[in-house]
């Protein structure tokens, strides 16, 4: 579903000359430096990112003798296989934490984008109210946040479970994805919308081709970050999860004595899924765009 | 039958003024505004101690039986991970038990747990275990333990160390019976520290600049000052507390401490960051089991502290019957001998040691020096002059009190 | 008014409306109970009253100054170095990513995919003293044997760096992928180094973004505890840590509740004062029609 800016874009790109810019010859070789840098500089970034992950990956394959998990002791392969399950709460808890995170995301995604696009789109009264309001959410102290949740709960005498720690989750995630969705649209040119809209598109065609297309890079953006925040969050979630267990718990107390090797392993399992999903994804559109 | 007589409640029903839609929304608004201020009321209970009179047991437990099913929530590493004794107590009962690792600190625990006891309200598990301390108290002065029947506790009464029914903080064990104790000493790794160290003046040596591991727990470093100036903790006052304070700070001045640690001491101990620290004895033991390294615990000669971590009942358990039953399952020293083996920690059962060495006897190998290692071990089955050495935390008879011990520790650690 | 337009214009407010509502059920409301909570008297066993004691705010203010202001030092150094280490890698992605983009973003988020505790304590591995970083460095004698990260202030900037950076790398991200390669092109043609090209064009366009980005790393940054509590030192404590000790430790729920609007105020302050200097139209409202 090319947009009418996408199509002029290819029409530029469609001249034979090398690359994706016309450039100046005598360019060339510092503009290649100066990517080749930035590329490398990106990798370098995202090794040190991966850091801990790797020391991760290194102790599940290590055997201490008794519970603590901090020095290497020898190798063994027995966490991967044989021990992997010894802990049924730790596969629960993990499978918590994926469905609770995939539910908040979903509904904070749409919450949040919709609020982006209000504030970056309209002008309306109560807007400086809504920014007061989405920066104050961020700006609370989690253990504050827990708590008062907490007491509201407990109040209203809703018990504690998976619904208690979804409605946290969307809660502190909103402003996350309602700001960056913001910042996206912020970055359109009206022009466009107007010209589909003078091509007779109706309000909600114009959104479904025209703007949402264009701000979807925010709107997954958001996403991300929504994913992330909910999959590793421990403060607000100790709060209001009564006695459900999610892996940020499961894992809290007996990560600073070092994880069991089995919930390294469980660790390990999740990036390399992560990292099949980005691959596959990477050779599916460089396949498309070929 | 006459039908022009109308119910007189239904007329005043039929020609009320209705509710408009801004009326509504403005009674929901006051509503919602005076539900939050009213919400945020702390409530606490007006009165001090609740009264432990036997007919509180009995009112509490009249017609209660046991359920099927009982969620335990406990610390980590307190029990090995396959539940080899939930199994046997299941075989046993015929309840199931659900084990949750989810209590990592008596504070975090306490505020999860007070909003819904303060509202009598579950929060979803039967039995718990919470360290003598602050928290303790306060629950107790709350309320929000059931008192133990202590009819139905055989094994407890048959089994128990004399010692662990007298404790200060819950004399007769009217609330709680001890899952292990502790004793909170000196840890340091030989490699760097060649002298070992025998008290608290080690921990202020200059040798070990930045090298030395506090604990951030007040309780904790508070009972460490006042046992190294030699007062007594139980019975301390606010001037003695400032005198540990001064000799906390200058310790702090001086230099020599790295940070202040949560359990996370141990890590930092075991990799060279720190070579001495204040330590809990069963850590000790459980890293040099992991990682065979050769990390030593003393009990400094000023003293020691002794803690225990009790299991308690919440008011609001949704099997208690059960919960009692599980209690008394731990007493039973075949049991508590293979908890002991797991945790390394002090157990209040002395009977335990036989069943150990037995099963080192019977054992062969790695598993034969361990458990014969456990079965002499003065960290699990501490001696009486060892017992003579510690002391407990200092118990609050007021929250006053305990604001004020906070007030004068608290800038040590977090400033 | 036609309907057609009466719609038009309640349009924004339908579409804040759940978003919006869900903010002031779930957090509006604890927040008023939990100010009702800082101006209340008392302690936990014995219930807390209402006084309207306004001292908690002052008292606790000058009792924690130095790491209030720690906070926020510990927060600008976090934020400019998560802007200088962000936004090569936003704008590569961007221009350069070609199909790849969401590639590399993943890539670069999937460790946050592991709990932080995990991540932070495994930067105590990484960086103990004589581990396999400073350890080498030592042996190779490139720095003195008493040489230690851990347990300073350096150590906690950098966890909240670490743990920061993907909230700064997307906005900008966000922002620049938007930009029309063409515009660069035309200031190229009108002579343009590329030096002038990025401040006079691509600069200016990513400003929402790094708007959006300061804001969701500064804010959250300066309220952390986490790491000034696994990597720091005696010296390092941050409000958040202080907020985190009144509440649980000492119960002291009217002082942690009053530090945490205090916090929660300067921040908001801060962050309405810094959008007025971005200058407020580019940054908080749609640019001129």
């Amino acid at each position: 579903m090319t947009t009418i800016d996408e199509s002029l874009s290819e029409a530029l790109e469609r001249p034979p000359s090398a690359g994706r810019r016309r450039v100046d010859a005598g360019d060339r070789p510092r503009r290649r430096v100066g990517d080749v840098l930035l590329h490398t500089y990106t990798w370098i970034v995202i090794v040190w990112l991966s850091l801990p992950v790797v020391v991760m990956i290194v102790f599940s394959f290590n055997n201490p003798h008794g519970r603590y998990n901090t020095t290497w002791v020898g190798f063994t392969t027995k966490f991967w296989s044989t021990e992997l399950f010894a802990f049924q709460d730790l596969t629960r808890a993990l499978l918590n934490s994926i469905v609770i995170a995939v539910l908040s995301t979903l509904i904070t995604t749409i919450l949040g984008t919709m609020i982006g696009i209000a504030l970056g789109k309209y002008r309306f009264r109560g807007q400086g109210s809504l920014n007061l309001l989405l920066f104050a959410a961020i700006s609370a102290p989690e253990i504050v946040m827990g708590a008062s949740l907490l007491s509201l709960f407990a109040t209203l005498n809703t018990g504690f479970g998976y619904v208690t720690i979804l409605i946290a989750h969307i809660m502190f995630s909103l402003s996350f994805v309602a700001i960056v969705v913001r910042a996206r649209v912020l970055t359109l040119d009206p022009s466009i919308e107007d010209a589909a809209r003078d091509l007779g598109a109706t309000s909600w065609t114009t959104f479904r081709r025209v703007t949402f297309p264009m701000i979807f890079p925010g709107i997954l953006s958001g996403a991300l970050l929504a994913f992330v925040l909910s999959i590793d969050d421990y403060v607000v979630t100790s709060f209001t999860a009564g006695n459900v267990t999610t892996f940020p718990l499961w894992i809290y107390g007996v990560s600073k004595l070092g994880l069991p090797p089995q919930a390294d392993v469980m660790g390990t399992m999740i990036f390399a899924a992560g990292l099949i999903i980005a691959g596959t994804n990477a050779l599916v559109s460089a396949r498309r765009s070929r | 039958m006459s039908d022009q007589h109308i119910d007189p409640t239904l007329l005043r029903g039929l020609v009320n003024r209705r509710l408009g839609r801004r009326n509504v929304l403005r009674a929901a608004g006051i509503g919602a505004t005076a539900a939050g201020l009213a919400a945020c009321g702390v409530k606490g209970k007006a009165t001090g101690k609740p009264t432990q009179a036997p007919d509180q047991v009995a009112k509490f437990w009249a017609g209660k039986v046991a359920g099927t099913h009982i969620d335990f929530a406990n610390w980590p590493l307190y029990m090995d991970p396959k539940h080899p004794e939930l199994k046997k107590f299941t075989e046993q009962t015929g309840m199931s038990v659900t084990y949750k690792e989810v209590i990592n600190d008596d504070a975090e625990w306490f505020a999860k747990i007070r909003p819904q006891l303060a509202a009598h309200q579950s929060i979803g598990y039967d039995l718990m275990v919470m360290t003598d301390g602050v928290e303790f108290q306060e629950c107790v002065e709350l309320g929000f333990y059931a008192p133990l029947d202590h009819s139905k506790l055989t094994n407890f009464a048959a089994n128990a160390a004399p010692k662990y029914k007298v404790e200060s903080f819950d004399k007769n064990n009217v609330y709680s019976a001890p899952w292990a104790s502790g004793i909170t000493g000196i840890g340091y790794n030989p490699k760097y520290v060649k002298t070992p160290p025998t008290g608290m003046h080690d921990l202020l040596n200059p040798a070990y600049r930045g090298k030395v591991g506090m604990m951030s727990d007040t309780q904790e470093i508070g009972n460490f000052a006042m046992m190294a100036l030699g007062i007594t903790p139980e019975t301390s006052t606010a001037t003695d507390w400032q005198k540990a304070a001064q000799w906390l700070t200058d310790q702090r001045n001086s230099g020599v401490v790295r940070s202040y640690y949560d359990q996370d001491y141990i890590s930092h101990l075991a990799n060279g960051d720190v070579w001495i620290s204040m330590s809990w004895s069963g850590d000790i033991f459980q890293q040099n089991a992991s990682s065979g390294s050769n990390l030593k615990f003393v009990i400094p000669s000023e003293g020691g502290t002794l803690w225990t971590d009790n299991m308690v009942i919440p008011i609001t358990a949704a099997n208690p019957v059960g919960a009692m039953q599980l209690i008394d399952f731990f007493y039973d020293p075949a049991i508590a001998a293979s908890l002991a083996e797991y945790i390394n920690y002090i157990t209040p059962v002395p009977a335990a040691q036989a069943v150990i060495s037995a099963d080192a006897a019977a054992a062969s190998g790695d598993d034969k020096a361990a458990l014969e290692m456990v079965a002499s071990s003065a960290l699990v089955f501490p001696s009486a002059s060892d017992y003579a050495k510690l002391h407990y935390y200092r118990n609050f008879k007021t929250p006053a009190e305990h604001q004020q011990y906070q007030a004068i520790f608290n800038p040590i650690v977090t400033s | 008014m036609t309907t057609g337009r009466l719609r038009a214009r309640l349009i924004p407010y339908l579409t804040i409306l759940p978003g919006g509502l869900w903010l002031i059920v779930f957090f509006v409301v604890p927040m008023i109970a939990m100010l009702s909570l800082s101006l209340q008297l008392g302690d936990v066993v014995h219930g807390f009253q209402q006084v309207w004691h306004w001292q908690t705010y002052t008292t606790s203010i000058s009792a924690y100054r130095s790491q209030i202001i720690r906070s926020f030092e510990y927060g600008i150094a976090s934020t400019l170095l998560q802007i200088i280490i962000a936004y090569p890698i936003a704008y590569w992605i961007a221009f350069r990513g070609g199909s790849r983009k969401s590639f590399y973003l993943f890539l670069l988020l999937l460790p946050f995919f592991v709990s932080f505790v995990l991540r932070t304590v495994s930067w105590n591995f990484i960086l103990a003293d004589n581990g396999i970083v400073l350890g080498t460095l030592k042996n190779l004698h490139l720095l003195p044997q008493g040489y230690h990260i851990l347990a300073t202030s350096t150590a906690v900037v950098g966890g909240l760096t670490y743990n920061y950076l993907p909230f700064m790398i997307l906005p900008i991200y966000v922002a620049l992928e938007r930009v029309d390669p063409r515009l660069v092109e035309a200031a190229y043609d009108l002579y343009a180094t590329r030096v002038m090209a990025f401040r006079k064009v691509i600069l200016p366009l990513s400003i929402p973004g790094i708007f959006a980005g300061v804001v969701i790393t500064f804010v959250p940054v300066s309220s952390d505890y986490v790491n000034a509590h696994i990597l720091g030192g005696p010296t390092s404590t941050m409000i958040g840590n202080v907020i985190q000790n009144q509440y649980l430790n000492t119960q002291d729920y009217p002082t942690a509740s009053a530090l945490s609007f205090v916090l929660m105020a300067i921040l908001l302050i801060g962050v309405f004062a810094y959008a007025r200097a971005l200058g407020t139209e580019e940054a908080l409202e749609v640019a001129a029609r």
